[in-house]
């Protein structure tokens, strides 16, 4: 049962706070070496390239699909790794994995994205590096995924999940 | 040196993204995922929104999604300006229109409201997921390449 006393809508709720521990200055900096490094990655690779992207659908190319394999096999060694010997961050923290559980959306979401993904060539990451790359038509698909993105927080409570 | 500047093979590439996922946690604590960038950009633009998508997501926790996006804008630019012989255009020419824009801004739709609904995308769920032997990113990676190989083969000849 909740007790009224001590409410205050004007305070925002604590509980998010204490359960994430806040990003230190250092953390950011490892964020965007890492966003670089990533950048870089997705150029060099071509995964952010559309013709990549419109050949891997086609099946002319193993490239792109090579690619995910190494790189799900190469991170599941390493989430192995870290489980075998409970590496901590290098702020100590535990290294812990919160899976996305299952809904409706997995499937019907999944789907809608793999379609924009074919028709813009790119997926989340590769938008940012297509638009620091210098294609400027990618800042439509970025506008594009935000109006999804609002789109589905307005349709959120409609939507089954 | 040379090979540096040309396009990267697939076995280097595919090591390095995928160092992605240990480093990110080593370095930084984070899970790698890109698509929540999107919410955190929409729940900076709409502080006072009463929409539950944005009044109960943690701003402060997730601002690092951005920093990364920026990280990533950044990179792809030294890659494009200093590392490549003959960097090729990220999109085809025939995008430079205004069917293109309009194709961008629809595929863009999808993918915004797509990666959101699934609660993820190739990063996080294909990668990072699958990686931790998490089955429903298994299932909404089988679904990201049923909804592209739909419209690549169903729609292809009128969209490309």
């Amino acid at each position: 049962m909740e007790t009224m006393t001590e409410t205050n809508d004007s305070q925002p709720p604590k509980q998010a706070e204490q359960a994430k521990p806040a990003t230190s200055p250092a953390a950011y900096l490892m964020v965007l070496l890492m966003g670089v490094y990533l950048g870089i990655l997705f150029s060099k690779s071509e995964v952010a390239h559309w013709q990549r992207i419109h050949d891997m659908f086609l099946f002319r190319e193993a490239h792109m699909y090579l690619i995910i394999v190494t790189a799900i096999v190469v991170a599941m060694f390493s989430m192995q790794v870290i489980k075998r010997f409970q590496i901590r961050s290098i702020e100590g923290k535990p290294i812990k994995y919160s899976p996305k559980p299952y809904h409706t959306g997995v499937v019907i979401g999944g789907m809608l994205f793999g379609a924009g993904w074919a028709i813009t060539g790119a997926c989340p990451g590769p938008i940012y590096a297509q638009i620091g790359g210098g294609q400027w038509m990618a800042l439509f698909t970025l506008v594009g995924a935000l109006l999804g993105m609002f789109s589905y927080a307005a349709l959120k409570p409609k939507l089954p999940h | 040196m040379q090979w540096l500047m040309q396009p990267w093979p697939w076995w280097l590439s595919g090591i390095l993204i995928g160092l992605t996922v240990p480093l990110l946690y080593l370095l930084a604590g984070k899970a790698f995922g890109i698509s929540t960038s999107l919410q955190e950009i929409g729940a900076l633009c709409s502080p006072h929104s009463k929409l539950e998508y944005f009044s109960k997501f943690d701003r402060k926790a997730n601002l690092w999604t951005i920093v990364f996006a920026i990280g990533i804008a950044i990179g792809a630019f030294v890659a494009t300006q200093f590392l490549s012989a003959d960097p090729k255009p990220f999109l085809p020419a025939s995008m430079e229109s205004v069917s293109g824009a309009i194709k961008l801004l629809v595929g863009g739709f999808l993918i915004g409201f797509g990666t959101r609904y699934a609660g993820g995308c190739t990063s996080g769920h294909s990668i990072t997921g699958i990686a931790n032997l998490n089955w429903p990113s298994l299932l909404a990676t089988v679904c990201f390449f049923a909804g592209g190989l739909a419209v690549t083969w169903g729609l292809g000849g009128w969209l490309f």
